[in-house]
């Protein structure tokens, strides 16, 4: 804390606003269901370097989403700190989007999951990181160089694979498409559609991938309301917490 | 993945400005590109480096250990290849 004063401004600002803390959490969210999605890869990538560099990212998600926790936890002021936001909310508690719930699948439906979440977080961290909350945007100002790395690698892959053999392509344009719905929650607020779609579009044409039409646009991950892939995963996750409250490694 | 590996390639990472990149280890890469990133993600994840190389292992020509005799035995005894054989002024610091 640089500016003491200036800090302690910003708290005090925002304390107890239910909307700030919520945003929050849907930050927060994003970041922490990610990472459980990205950690279940461990062991299990098609190459060691691949199996390191996805639990990398997962581990930058983690990072984000314990500060960004932590933070929405004191705005609150109920007491509830990274532990509790994680390990002890039930699924209409968690405000991430659905994109990052939806299960793996294949390598591609993983690599094409973190390309599109990618694209948006990394236009919205640099948004955050020059806003007027000035502890918002110290954590932005940390991860929006993280989200350039996770762009870069889903990128790098997604040109691969789609530009690859004749079976990766198809796997890779599969997963393009059965994803591309689910987009439309990113997009639905701080970062705009056009925003998005010009980080994207150009990796789909660098990859000869079609770019799926609009239609169908699922949401509700902002309001809690999940597909039933969230439980199993929150299931897996809370409940070693659940089984020993404040249980420390 | 049998009979369709990666190729490997050898890492060489510049720890701070200033320095050479040194060989820190190898690791398998589709290409170039993947290798540099798979060479920051093995091999930098505790501010090992600020610059990274990466090569091909197959473009690297290797002294055999067969030759060592012939390669590196001769240089053990002579000593007048040191420069150990004037006196260092005081004060002369970086030697």
């Amino acid at each position: 804390m640089m500016h003491p004063t200036k800090s302690r401004g910003t708290a005090e600002r925002f304390r107890g606003d239910p909307a700030k803390a919520g945003y929050l959490l849907q930050l927060g969210d994003d970041a922490l269901i990610a990472a459980q999605r990205l950690a279940e890869w461990h062991a299990s990538s098609p190459e060691m370097e691949e199996d390191v560099a996805l639990a990398n990212i997962a581990l930058d998600q983690l990072g984000a989403a314990r500060l960004l926790l932590t933070y929405a936890g004191e705005i609150e002021g109920r007491g509830r700190d990274e532990d509790a936001l994680a390990f002890l909310r039930d699924d209409r508690e968690f405000r991430n989007c659905l994109l990052v719930e939806l299960p793996n699948g294949d390598f591609a439906v993983t690599i094409a999951k973190l390309f599109f979440l990618s694209a948006y977080q990394l236009p919205l961290y640099a948004k955050l990181a020059g806003g007027e909350d000035e502890r918002l945007a110290a954590i932005a100002g940390k991860t929006r160089k993280e989200s350039a790395y996770h762009l870069d690698h889903s990128a790098q892959w997604t040109i691969r694979l789609g530009d690859g053999t004749e079976e990766s392509h198809r796997r890779m344009q599969e997963a393009i498409d059965r994803l591309w719905p689910y987009t439309h929650e990113l997009t639905s607020g701080d970062v705009s559609r056009d925003e998005w779609l010009s980080i994207v579009e150009p990796v789909l044409a660098g990859a000869t991938l079609d770019r799926p039409g609009d239609g169908w646009a699922p949401g509700g991950g902002r309001t809690g309301v999940h597909t039933e892939h969230l439980s199993y995963l929150l299931a897996e996750m809370q409940v070693l917490h659940r089984a020993h409250p404040g249980a420390k490694w | 993945m049998s009979g369709n590996e990666w190729p490997l390639w050898e890492v060489f990472i510049r720890p701070r400005r200033g320095l050479s990149h040194g060989h820190v280890g190898s690791l398998h890469a589709p290409d170039a590109a993947m290798a540099l990133r798979n060479a920051r993600d093995l091999y930098t994840r505790r501010q090992e480096g600020v610059s990274i190389w990466v090569v091909p292992a197959a473009g690297i020509t290797a002294s055999s250990p067969d030759e060592k005799d012939s390669f590196f035995d001769p240089a053990a005894d002579k000593v007048y290849r040191h420069p150990t054989f004037y006196d260092v002024p005081e004060g002369t610091q970086h030697l």
